[in-house]
């Protein structure tokens, strides 16, 4: 080993140890923000703020089945009180009575400053008679049964108009007590976790202490336990990322040892051939750590994909060095190495401009680890392997390889045909080509999805698809500006445009507006005035609302409702997840419900658009959002994928410096993507995304061999070892690739299946394209 | 007049077994035979905390076995709706929807006109203990809560009727108040 090769080494060495001690503090994720936008619109950061930390994220929807309804109640009502003691929840509801007693108790005791009726002209003699009359109306309906004990302190019926602007409408079925799924036949649970819906640690303890408390609380194996929600999907697709990665890598670096034991048969070269792979692996993950500070798990996944595309350097050093030497390979195949290498990472480099973080990390790792593979191939494996390579002869797989080539060389046209059928094909199924929309990109398997979708019905859990969102300097503004959103959604209620929505004014309303109402009260005497002429005629006499009046005065000198107030309550709850505080301020969401009925579940959008222009509050539909961020990112994708495609053409010109070269190693590159996308279609898969990106990794990967053939001066020319290096090289991207479609994560598999194929199909369309033009050209030598 | 009242129906329950000509399996299997029909009701509700009662005027529809329909007309405009287990009451555009199966006391006090209505004697029997008095042109069918929930709520429900015809059905609350439905049928089969 030569001074400088020792000095190369060291080099190596430092930063491999570098890279393992980044790599060792690195922060890996594999929760969902691997798809959430990095520089997100105001609506989409509501989204992203909803599915990080909102309550609907927080939300777990359990059902206890089997065994009788009494079984089931009692196990639900053990369950809820076992949970309830832990800090880990928030709030655990069955369906019991009993909590509910709380809330209505604390409606009534600040009615005069919460109810949205209470202003001046109550309070005056027509108003009293009104809202007497009214009360005494309601009395006669069975609605109003259960106002009858609260008439004499609350004759204007004030706990009525608080209670009817909430939701009333769903309410989930109840067997013994506990609420029930539609059939009966199970007891539900609709539990809040305190952990935020993107702490998947914490999501996960709270499931896992759901389970053990209810194998607690119902042994036997008379009951069993059913859970979906948010949290769960996290826990799961952080479970899917950790197998996977750990899977696709082992079946892929498996498969690449065993081809490359079978082509060296010598273990010190395929430990060589591993150590470019190694380090590329090693420093794309420094460089996703150093440059964005989290690491997806499913970035690392890619690194499956990454071992197939790394290793091929080596091979090439190997299996071409063999018989010439390294000064001779380097100067001869270094240079069209180099052009791939530049290919491949002119696609890769086109990723880092995406929004879609996942996306960008997973182009900056293959882009570091791809370089950095190519650059120990050169510098460092040369002087480690020494001129004693000592690679067994392979050349007599070549002459199968040659007759191969000759062979497909014949079906020049046909595969033209095919590609025109390919691209008929697609032109006419355009239309169904594509995923519409971001659900293809979810983890969710089918199954989970069916049992959530189950669970959801049957308790009537919130989906918020519609939500109004403020911010505000502070509390109060916040607040303030609630309520006049809320009197804009009013008039949205009585013209039929939304079917009712929720605000943290109604339980926790502004001081001015508590102020307002407070002030809207007469004194006693004031009042028992009023009330005598008011009902000088009704069948409720004023002397029997002393209690009324009592209630009056009280909550003129009592204080206002404030937070703590609300304590105990589940409205304390209900604020908490739509008043938020923020880093810069205040968040009040208000999510609206649909009309209903023969309206159906949607809200029209424009109508409440410009109900609530120049309020302050932004109207967001979540299924449009997800909808616009998957179209940007698609459109994005598209872009980039263009972007990247014409980087390498730029590349490729300069280099070739010959259009009809250019054109000839294009040619295979476009073919493979036609072909694949063509197949992938046929086979029933929706693309999406990341299909698309595939399909420029196919130019950028693919590129490699096509320009093997070009710079040897066609297939036939090339000398029997290169052939057989690019046969093993394109073996182990395929296998690399490959195992990546085998992945249950649609980001991965689209990638593998689209990338896959690909690699193999641009090598063989190389070998019937490339060849035969370039025998008719000037074989030349490389100069670049 | 209360006193006097239940005077009189412990006169009735007396006289109970003597009148063997007329039972509550005949009643109900009378009652059963109605499929329904339209009536006028005027409905009195008697509260002590008001010095007159509430009157409340409208249309009812029945048809058997689980679906009732009152319309109230006057003073204000209501709709209840009972069909099977769901109680919807629309009302100043509002509505509300309450599943009776999670509310097993209001489902009792439901079951109680509608198990009358279509002649269900079990699930009268179930949260009710029932007397019957007269004959099959003027009966009178009194039910006496079994269960202390439900007595909690209503003490007496006095159901009175012509042949296979209910006309009149009062509620006497646990609290002293009652109200008395009148039913006037439109179109008597």
């Amino acid at each position: 080993m030569t001074h400088q090769a020792g000095r190369a080494l060291t080099i190596w060495l430092l930063a491999m140890l570098a890279g393992a001690i980044v790599v060792w503090n690195s922060h890996f994720s594999a929760d969902m923000s691997f798809f959430l936008p990095a520089k997100p619109t105001a609506e989409q950061q509501v989204l992203v703020d909803q599915l990080k930390e909102g309550v609907v994220s927080r939300l777990l929807m359990v059902a206890i089945e089997g065994g009788d309804a009494g079984q089931r109640a009692a196990a639900s009502r053990a369950l809820r009180s076992r949970l309830e003691q832990l800090p880990a929840f928030v709030s655990v509801q069955n369906g019991e009575t009993a909590s509910m007693n709380a809330d209505r108790d604390f409606l009534f005791a600040h009615r005069y400053l919460l109810s949205p009726a209470v202003r001046p002209q109550r309070f005056t003699v027509d108003g009293l008679r009104a809202a007497v009359a009214d009360s005494i109306d309601l009395l006669a309906s069975p609605a109003g049964m259960m106002l009858k004990p609260l008439l004499p302190r609350d004759p204007t019926g004030e706990l009525m108009a608080m209670v009817s602007g909430l939701n009333a409408g769903a309410q989930p079925n109840a067997r013994g007590g506990v609420w029930a799924s539609r059939d009966g036949e199970r007891a539900m649970l609709l539990i809040q976790t305190a952990a935020l819906g993107s702490d998947t640690d914490g999501q996960e303890r709270a499931i896992a202490l759901i389970r053990s408390q209810f194998a607690e609380a119902a042994p036997g194996a008379t009951l069993s336990l059913q859970l979906s929600g948010p949290g769960l999907f996290a826990v799961k697709l952080r479970e899917t990322i950790k197998q996977e990665v750990t899977r696709l890598s082992a079946i892929s670096a498996l498969a690449i040892v065993a081809v490359l034991f079978f082509v060296y048969r010598s273990p010190r070269l395929m430990t060589l051939g591993l150590l470019p792979v190694a380090s590329g692996a090693l420093a794309g993950i420094v460089a996703v750590s150093l440059v964005y500070g989290t690491v997806f798990g499913i970035t690392v996944g890619f690194g499956s994909a990454l071992i197939g595309e790394a290793v091929d350097y080596s091979i090439y050093y190997f299996v071409q060095s063999g018989r010439l030497g390294v000064e001779q390979w380097r100067a001869r195949f270094w240079p069209t190495i180099r052009l791939g290498v530049l290919t491949s990472i002119c696609g890769f480099a086109a990723l880092l401009f995406s929004g879609f973080p996942g996306l960008a990390q997973l182009g900056l790792y293959s882009l570091s680890g791809v370089l950095t593979a190519a650059l120990v191939t050169r510098f460092i494996l040369p002087p480690l392997a020494g001129s004693n390579v000592n690679l067994r002869d392979l050349s007599h797989f070549a002459p199968a390889l040659k007759r191969g080539i000759v062979a497909m060389q014949t079906l020049r046209w046909p595969v033209l045909v095919l590609a025109v059928a390919a691209a008929a094909l697609l032109t006419l199924n355009r239309d169904q080509v594509w995923h519409p929309n971001l659900s293809a990109l979810s983890t969710v398997s089918a199954e989970d999805g069916a049992i959530d979708q189950a669970l959801r019905a049957d308790i009537s859990a919130p989906d918020a698809r519609y939500m109004a969102v403020i911010t505000a300097a502070d509390r109060e503004s916040a607040l303030q500006a609630a309520e006049r959103a809320g009197q804009k959604l009013d008039a949205l209620i009585a013209e039929g445009v939304i079917g009712g929505y929720d605000s943290p004014a109604r339980f926790l309303p502004s001081q001015a507006m508590q102020a307002s109402r407070r002030a809207s009260l007469p004194a006693s005497a004031e009042l028992q005035a009023r009330l005598q002429a008011a009902l000088a005629d009704s069948p409720l006499a004023a002397s029997k609302l002393a209690g009324f009046v009592a209630d009056v005065e009280q909550a003129r000198s009592q204080g206002s409702v404030d937070r703590a107030a609300l304590n105990g309550t589940a409205l304390a709850l209900a604020v908490d997840s739509l008043l938020i505080e923020r880093p810069n301020g205040w968040s009040v969401l208000l999510p609206l419900r649909p009309p209903g009925g023969d309206k159906g579940v949607d809200i029209a959008i424009a109508p409440v658009r410009a109900a609530l222009a120049g309020s302050g509050a932004l109207f967001i539909d979540m299924k449009n959002e997800f909808d616009t961020l998957y179209n940007d990112y698609l459109d994005e994708a598209t872009l980039l994928s263009l972007a990247g495609f014409l980087a390498i053409v730029g590349l490729l010109a300069v280099t070739l410096r010959s259009a009809r070269r250019l054109g000839i190693v294009l040619l295979p590159l476009l073919l493979a993507v036609l072909l694949v996308v063509a197949g992938l279609h046929l086979a029933g898969e929706q693309l999406h995304l990341l299909h698309l990106i595939g399909m420029l990794l196919i130019v950028a990967v693919g590129s490699n061999y096509v320009l093997f053939f070009d710079q040897s001066g066609g297939a036939a020319a090339l000398d029997d070892a290169t052939l057989v290096s690019m046969a093993v090289a394109n073996l182990t991207t395929a296998i690399g690739f490959g195992t990546l479609a085998l992945s249950n994560v649609p980001v991965l598999h689209a990638v593998g299946a689209t990338v896959g194929p690909g690699a193999v199909l641009a090598l063989l369309l190389a070998a019937v394209f490339v060849g035969r033009q370039a025998r008719a050209g000037v074989s030349r030598g490389t100069g670049a | 007049m209360i006193k006097r009242l239940l005077g009189y129906l412990l006169l009735i329950a007396v006289a109970l077994p003597a009148s063997a000509a007329f039972d509550i399996g005949q009643l109900m299997g009378d009652l059963a035979r109605h499929k329904g029909g339209k009536a006028k009701f005027v409905e009195k509700k008697y509260f002590a905390i008001l010095d007159k009662p509430v009157v409340s005027t409208g249309e009812m529809t029945y048809t058997a076995p689980d679906r009732l329909e009152k319309r109230t007309l006057t003073p204000k405009v209501e709709t209840l709706l009972l069909d099977k287990d769901i109680l919807s009451i629309e009302r100043d555009k509002q509505k509300l929807s309450i599943n009776l199966a999670n509310q097993p006391e209001a489902l009792a006090f439901v079951d109680s006109i509608r198990g009358t209505l279509s002649g269900n004697r079990a699930a009268l029997e179930k949260n009710y203990a029932l007397h019957l008095a007269g004959n099959a042109d003027k009966w009178v069918l009194t039910l006496l809560p079994s269960d202390q929930k439900i007595a909690s709520l209503v003490q007496r429900i006095t159901v009175s009727g012509s042949k296979n015809q209910v006309r009149v059905i009062e509620y006497l609350q646990a609290d002293g108040d009652r109200s008395v439905l009148n039913i006037d049928p439109v179109d008597a089969k």
